[in-house]
């Protein structure tokens, strides 16, 4: 299992993304000027603020020639993880739906909250072979429906926005991985979404931060169920 | 090659919550400014373009995120 995980200019979170992944298999950073993956099995990409945020968060970064292959990636099916900026950036990039808005309250929010797994893990999917159920998206595997994550919430601009018929949509596909547990919405996301994934479940997009919770030391190893989850698909 | 220059401004789509312009909002009055409603925040770019009659789709695609994002493209006499 190969991670890749992207590495803009303002990035801060690709260390911690490194080190989560290093823990279900081998992980290298892909610099944004890389056209190439290098043969990766699964792409993150991590929270910071790229490129200074100029303009709006992830606009500028979606251009960028690792980002043009990333987006390749995905649509050949390849598990994407964008937390925090990266999410950001693959709402910029239109490889999910929505956008993500400034704070409701404009504090910048930083706490552990508790995320409720949602819909997006309820759709059973089953092999050619009958013999194995998996969840629609590789993030969510390990996670049952409606199970409670701890995980840790560090953003200025997180509130979930999609236009009503849009939100709709992507409820009825079941495309909404993650919600704030009741009264912990963070920033006023509609919906309480935290975390959603593209159509096919490849991409998942989410403002928590699980490479942070993969350590007993800082509270909880919640966050690497999503990591597992992918590993698990890739042998070796 | 003679370049017009423009001026785009963007704004939050109508109906979209603006956490910054209620927070100048709600500031005003401190500052004995009465009567003021209806803050929206937004941003301007001045650019000078070779091509202007690109200019919409350079907007659509970078200025501005049409899904949360009006935007409005003023022509500036170069002068």
């Amino acid at each position: 299992m190969l991670w890749g995980v992207l590495q803009f200019p303002g990035s801060c979170d690709e260390r911690d993304a490194l080190h989560a992944c290093s823990l279900t298999g081998e992980a290298r950073l892909i610099w944004h000027q890389e056209r190439d993956l290098g043969g990766v099995d699964a792409v993150v990409v991590p929270g910071g603020f790229s490129y200074g945020d100029y303009l709006r968060a992830g606009a500028i970064a979606r251009f960028s020639p690792a980002m043009e292959a990333v987006a390749e990636f995905a649509e050949a099916g390849g598990p994407v993880l964008g937390i925090c900026n990266g999410f950001q950036v693959l709402c910029e990039a239109g490889l999910l739906p929505g956008a993500l808005l400034r704070n409701e309250n404009l504090r910048f929010s930083c706490r552990q909250v508790d995320l409720i797994a949602a819909g997006a893990t309820s759709e059973r999917l089953t092999t050619p072979e009958g013999s194995q159920a998996f969840t629609r998206s590789p993030f969510l595997r390990g996670i049952e429906p409606g199970e409670r994550l701890s995980i840790p919430v560090k953003h200025g601009e997180g509130r979930y926005y999609a236009p009503e018929e849009m939100l709709d949509e992507i409820e009825a596909r079941g495309q909404v991985a993650f919600r704030y547990a009741p009264g912990q919405n963070p920033n006023g996301s509609m919906r309480d979404i935290a975390g959603v994934v593209n159509e096919a479940g490849n991409v998942l997009g989410l403002m928590p931060h699980p490479e942070h919770a993969v350590d007993e030391m800082t509270g909880s190893t919640d966050g690497l169920k999503l990591f597992e989850g992918v590993a698990g698909l890739v042998p070796g | 090659m003679a370049k017009t220059r423009a001026r785009v401004l963007i704004r939050p789509k109508e109906g979209i919550l603006d956490p910054q312009g209620k927070a100048v909002e709600q500031a005003l009055p401190a500052l004995g400014f009465e009567g003021i409603g209806h803050v929206r925040v937004g941003r301007m770019v001045e650019l000078e373009a070779a091509d202007p009659e690109r200019l919409p789709e350079l907007c659509e695609k970078l200025l501005a995120n049409p899904l949360i994002e009006d935007f409005e493209i003023e022509h500036v006499d170069g002068g």
